[in-house]
């Protein structure tokens, strides 16, 4: 079977010039290996902000003598919130044994008591997307107004501080991952230029016989979309090395690394197949209009 | 076939390369563009082959508008045009059957009709024998031989020869000139730019002379006065 014209064009300047097909291929995978790199960094520091933020919870302490039944009656309620994910009732003795079990330096003086100190409460998870501080803020305020509790915590300092660092990460991670994305872009299309430039005595030629524009621009924009597919298939690979690397001695450290999933790889491999499209398509188009 | 109408062409850089020029070429001609280095031969190639617009004055090559051409029509032109340089410009990494096939190939031919195409054409250059070789195993009259066989492979009316010879030994100029006078006897126009000043005097062809970027002498209105 012949393959069509454009695409044993394209397949022919790989095997013409093997050095030079490699070495863009090379160039666009390292430029994409730092755009995923850079991912690869914001998407665990994200996972363990997450993780941090898991930790957010609003704890109601519920005045001594409430009926259980009024209780039970209110944490219905608030498990109705719209930021609440769920709402665990903690009566005096679960809490004193809690505090036995957790706080062991205080284990005898817990067992000297005569009566249980210690309050019931309700401890209230919130959804992930409400894990912030105006929102932790807003259900206290509600859970404030049950003629029952006592009082209400969530510490308010760690969770805006938590705020605040989710806040810079996504500023600085959108500004450094933009920088490497149009440093990516300029090298690749500074690659494809030279590819371009290499055959310039050759489009001249195919101009002079009668060749349209569009039967030319077709093999540069195929060698360019697989040049860019070969390119993020490389930097997915390397990606992938690096976190083989450093999984295990993170998970030592913190809760682990997590990986791409086949979404991301994807829409990484069809980045790189648009970058290298994109850049044959300007790189051809603009030689073309000059030659 | 060719006609140029009170033409000029002045460069971007400010330099005018041709002044009011104006010549009618006529199917079955040969005709020579002579002059030194600057005179203007070139621009009027380039002007021919739609490579560059007139300043000022109407081109008509083959009935299209030179001036007006869009970039769809200028494939459509050239077509029309067989081109030979003198350094050949052949694509080294493809064989002499290859870059013969190339330009039928790049018109969008039919494939099965090709390899027939390219054979007629290299047998009428004398080079059949040598179609699966590379231009480099090649001399330089060789090389002539298949740039001009892959200008004639798509039949066109018109051939431009830019200083065919001008790299070429005494032996070879002339083969490759007879070649070009076979081409012609078929009826095909063929325009010669040249500095071979004793290749031009020994024929009976009309000879264009350019000075300064103006027809200094044309050998027909010679003749025509003469008559």
């Amino acid at each position: 079977m012949r393959l069509p014209a454009p695409l044993r064009e394209a397949l022919r300047t790989f095997r013409r010039t093997p050095l030079l097909s490699v070495l863009s291929v090379a160039s666009i995978g390292f430029s994409l290996f730092t755009i995923g790199l850079f991912a690869l960094v914001a998407l665990n520091f994200r996972q363990s902000l997450r993780t941090l933020a898991e930790r957010v919870e609003i704890v109601a302490f519920v005045l001594r003598g409430t009926p259980t039944e009024t209780v039970t009656v209110a944490s219905q309620d608030i498990q109705a919130f719209p930021e609440v994910l769920e709402v665990n009732f903690v009566s005096e003795e679960q809490a004193l044994a809690r505090a036995r079990s957790e706080l062991v330096e205080f284990k005898d003086a817990y067992r000297d008591l005569e009566a249980n100190p210690l309050p019931a409460s309700l401890e209230i998870r919130l959804k992930p997307k409400f894990r912030d501080a105006k929102s932790a803020q807003a259900v206290a305020e509600r859970v404030r107004g049950f003629p029952f509790i006592d009082d209400v915590r969530f510490g308010r300092d760690w969770v805006q501080r938590l705020d605040r660092l989710r806040n810079l990460a996504g500023i600085v991670g959108a500004v450094i991952g933009l920088a490497f994305a149009i440093v990516a872009i300029v090298i690749i299309g500074v690659t494809i230029r030279i590819t371009v430039l290499q055959r310039a005595t050759e489009i001249s030629i195919m101009r002079l016989v009668g060749a349209t524009n569009r039967y030319i621009r077709e093999p540069f924009l195929l060698e360019g979309a697989i040049k860019g597919v070969l390119g993020g298939l490389l930097a997915a690979l390397m990606c992938w090395l690096i976190f083989v690397v450093f999984r295990k001695s993170a998970a030592e450290i913190s809760g682990g690394l997590v990986f791409f999933g086949t979404p991301e790889l994807a829409a990484g491999v069809l980045f790189g197949t648009a970058i290298g499209l994109l850049g044959s398509l300007l790189s051809v188009g603009r030689h073309l209009r000059h030659v | 076939m060719i006609r140029f109408q009170h033409v000029s062409k002045t460069y971007p850089n400010g330099v005018t390369a041709l002044r009011d020029v104006s010549f009618h070429i006529a199917k079955g001609e040969f005709v020579f563009f002579t002059g030194h280095s600057g005179a203007g031969k070139s621009s009027i190639l380039s002007l021919i082959l739609a490579e560059q617009r007139p300043s000022a004055g109407d081109v008509r090559v083959s009935g299209f508008p030179v001036a007006r051409l869009t970039a769809n029509q200028v494939p459509k032109l050239r077509r029309k045009l067989g081109v030979v340089f003198q350094d050949f410009r052949l694509l080294e990494y493809r064989t002499v059957e290859e870059n013969v096939g190339f330009a039928l190939e790049v018109t969008g031919a039919r494939r099965e009709g090709i390899p027939g195409r390219v054979i007629r054409v290299l047998t009428q250059v004398g080079l059949a024998s040598k179609a699966r070789v590379y231009p480099k195993e090649l001399s330089g009259g060789e090389q002539q031989r298949v740039a001009i066989a892959r200008a004639l492979v798509n039949d066109p009316p018109i051939f431009i020869a830019d200083e065919p010879t001008g790299n070429l030994d005494e032996r070879a100029t002339r083969g490759i000139f007879q070649l070009l006078q076979q081409i012609n006897g078929g009826g095909t126009v063929v325009v010669m730019a040249t500095h071979n000043l004793a290749l031009v005097r020994d024929t009976p062809y009309r000879v264009l002379e350019l000075k300064g970027g103006q027809i200094v002498y044309d050998s027909a209105q010679e003749a025509a006065t003469a008559r």
